[in-house]
């Protein structure tokens, strides 16, 4: 994993999060900035996923467990576009907190994959 | 299904997700070291997965048996691997440790979400059978 970039995830993703929090508490559905912050986020999870493929041939390989590292990654490239189409089919607020809820459940899984790669031995 | 059971059954999904991946990871990778704690992990798993099904397809049965199991599970796993932290496997009463199940000290590595949610869905449950009961009933002019 690459530091700032997986820093960059975590920002948008939570940014993405409060924002659609942000909508919800307004009354707000989703519209067409909630939902493509949330495609990004999905292009943020992607293109980890082709630099995590890449990365141990050219030394960065993860200290931790490379298995339970790709479940975290899978999961978090599974959630974005399930999260847009289950928040398209309830067009209020409720909608905009799926969108929120899947921005938190990014961010953090994120931190979690950091941590698998970089520290062990807590 | 109205605008929260959706975030209730997003929440689920999520969680049902997590618990499967963390239950998958650990018995390809050392089910050995905790069988009790990684069978756990698996049931868990599997009743999340069922559980977000029977809520988000309205099967309200199955969506009682799955939540109740899980606020059972919840409780009970969570009391005993707070107060023997090594009983159903070495490290199972640390929320973020290798032997850790959902349940562990009531959720704590999942931000307690696991103690939360089957609370939440009791609720959702019973207002649902309310709604379903004021619907049934044609209202009387009457009536309070």
């Amino acid at each position: 994993m690459i530091e700032w970039y997986t820093w960059t995830t975590i920002g948008i993703a939570l940014a993405v999060g409060l924002l659609c929090i942000g909508f919800t508490v307004a009354g707000k559905g989703p519209r067409d900035l909630t939902v493509l912050g949330v495609v990004l986020m999905e292009l943020l999870v992607i293109a980890q996923i082709v630099m995590a493929i890449v990365a141990p041939s050219v030394g960065n390989s993860p200290t931790g467990n490379p298995l339970e590292f790709w479940m975290y990654l899978i999961t978090a490239a599974i959630i974005p576009p399930a999260a847009i189409v289950w928040a398209l089919m309830e067009r209020t607020r409720w909608g905009s907190l799926i969108l929120a809820v899947a921005g938190i459940a990014i961010s953090v899984m994120t931190i979690r994959m950091w941590a698998i790669w970089t520290i062990q031995g807590v | 299904m109205s605008g929260v059971g959706r975030v209730l059954v997003a929440v689920y999904g999520i969680l049902a997700l997590a618990a499967l991946g963390r239950s998958i990871f650990q018995i390809i990778d050392r089910f050995d070291a905790a069988p009790i704690a990684y069978t756990l992990s698996a049931i868990a798993a599997g009743v999340y997965v069922i559980a977000t099904l029977a809520l988000a397809l309205r099967w309200e049965r199955l969506a009682w048996a799955t939540i109740l199991f899980e606020l059972a599970g919840v409780l009970i796993i969570g009391t005993l691997t707070t107060i023997w932290p090594d009983l159903i496997g070495e490290g199972a009463g640390d929320p973020f440790g290798r032997s850790a199940t959902v349940w562990s000290t009531f959720g704590a590595g999942y931000l307690f979400i696991p103690l939360v949610l089957p609370i939440l869905g009791v609720i959702w449950l019973v207002r649902a059978r309310r709604s379903a009961a004021r619907a049934a009933q044609p209202a009387s002019p009457h009536a309070s």
